[in-house]
């Protein structure tokens, strides 16, 4: 299915919630963060689209704000989609997807790992990556990297 | 060795005394299996039949006590440091560092702006050897290899 008639069906079932439509090999939508539950579970669910593949979740730093990203997959139509939704940079939350596809268990203790996102109701959201006792989300466009790590010196200029 | 460790004379007998031991020492230079990236595709080609590092007397170890040498092969990043720090205290003495690769001699490609990798590990434990490239291959190794046997065999073990 192409990326403008998914973005038609999803406008009219979600009207405003909705956002704009950039099209390509990998259709992407802005959508309101909102709905991103109810939308994951239409679009796994409905017989036309049957995204079963969550490919990634990831984020990006946009400095205003930071934008999350969720790619998915069809295996029975082949078919690619990526969501997109604006967060609060001072409090990014969103709510999880994990109970709907369980790849996103990782992926999301990943992305929060690096860019400190919230997933709320997600099982065990702790750092994947990172030793625990990490500071900071290294992926923020403001975070500066520590000069020391347990007592060794990582300066770049000694 | 001990209680005579670097106290007996040093003259020709002794020196004859430490050739031998240094010699053994050289010859039989087990390392430890330690690849943390793509250097240690390169180690592991070195280990096997082509370039046959068995040659030099060197196989490997799966275990830092029953190792002489740690050939750092790759990058080492800052969670990795520590655990790199405690296998090279478990390595009975007299041990070795070949740090090979750019990554391991100093940080290579993530020298400038990374937040997770260990800026050389020279850092954390002493290197003897440092091979490099990007990664180094298999004969360059072999040439860090044999430069830290030189090392071994102008080394005292008995005299002062």
């Amino acid at each position: 299915m192409s990326g403008e008639e998914i973005h038609r069906i999803l406008k009219e079932k979600f009207g405003e919630k909705i956002g704009e439509l950039k099209d390509g090999a990998q259709p992407s939508i802005e959508i309101d963060k909102e709905i991103i539950r109810e939308l994951a579970k239409f679009l796994k669910e409905d017989s036309r689209f049957l995204f079963d593949h969550l490919v990634y979740i990831t984020a990006t730093d946009e400095r205003t704000k930071i934008k999350v990203i969720w790619c998915l997959f069809s295996y029975t139509y082949k078919h690619y989609l990526v969501l997109k939704a604006d967060l609060d940079r001072s409090n990014p939350e969103v709510d999880t997807v994990s109970d709907i596809w369980a790849t996103a268990e990782w992926h999301e203790r990943e992305t929060y790992d690096f860019f400190g996102i919230n997933f709320k109701g997600h099982p065990d959201l702790r750092r994947i990556l990172l030793p625990d006792d990490w500071e900071g989300y290294p992926l923020r466009k403001d975070y500066t990297p520590p000069d020391f790590y347990h007592g060794i010196d990582n300066r770049y200029k000694r | 060795m001990g209680i005579i460790d670097r106290r007996l004379p040093d003259n020709k007998i002794f020196e004859g005394v430490d050739l031998i031991v240094n010699w053994s020492r050289k010859s039989s230079l087990w390392w430890l299996t330690f690849a943390t990236a793509c250097c240690g595709i390169e180690l592991m080609q070195t280990g096997a039949s082509r370039f046959d590092l068995d040659r030099f007397g060197s196989v490997f170890r799966a275990s830092p006590r029953q190792a002489d040498l740690i050939i750092v092969a790759g990058t080492i990043t800052l969670k990795m440091a520590e655990r790199l720090k405690r296998l090279y205290e478990q390595i009975p003495e007299p041990k070795y560092v070949i740090s090979m690769g750019s990554c391991a001699n100093t940080g290579g490609p993530f020298i400038k702006d990374s937040y997770s990798v260990l800026r050389g590990v020279d850092r954390i434990i002493p290197v003897d050897v440092y091979v490099p490239g990007c990664p180094p291959r298999p004969e360059a190794l072999i040439e860090g290899i044999m430069k830290l046997q030189e090392k071994i065999m102008k080394e005292k073990v008995f005299r002062k």
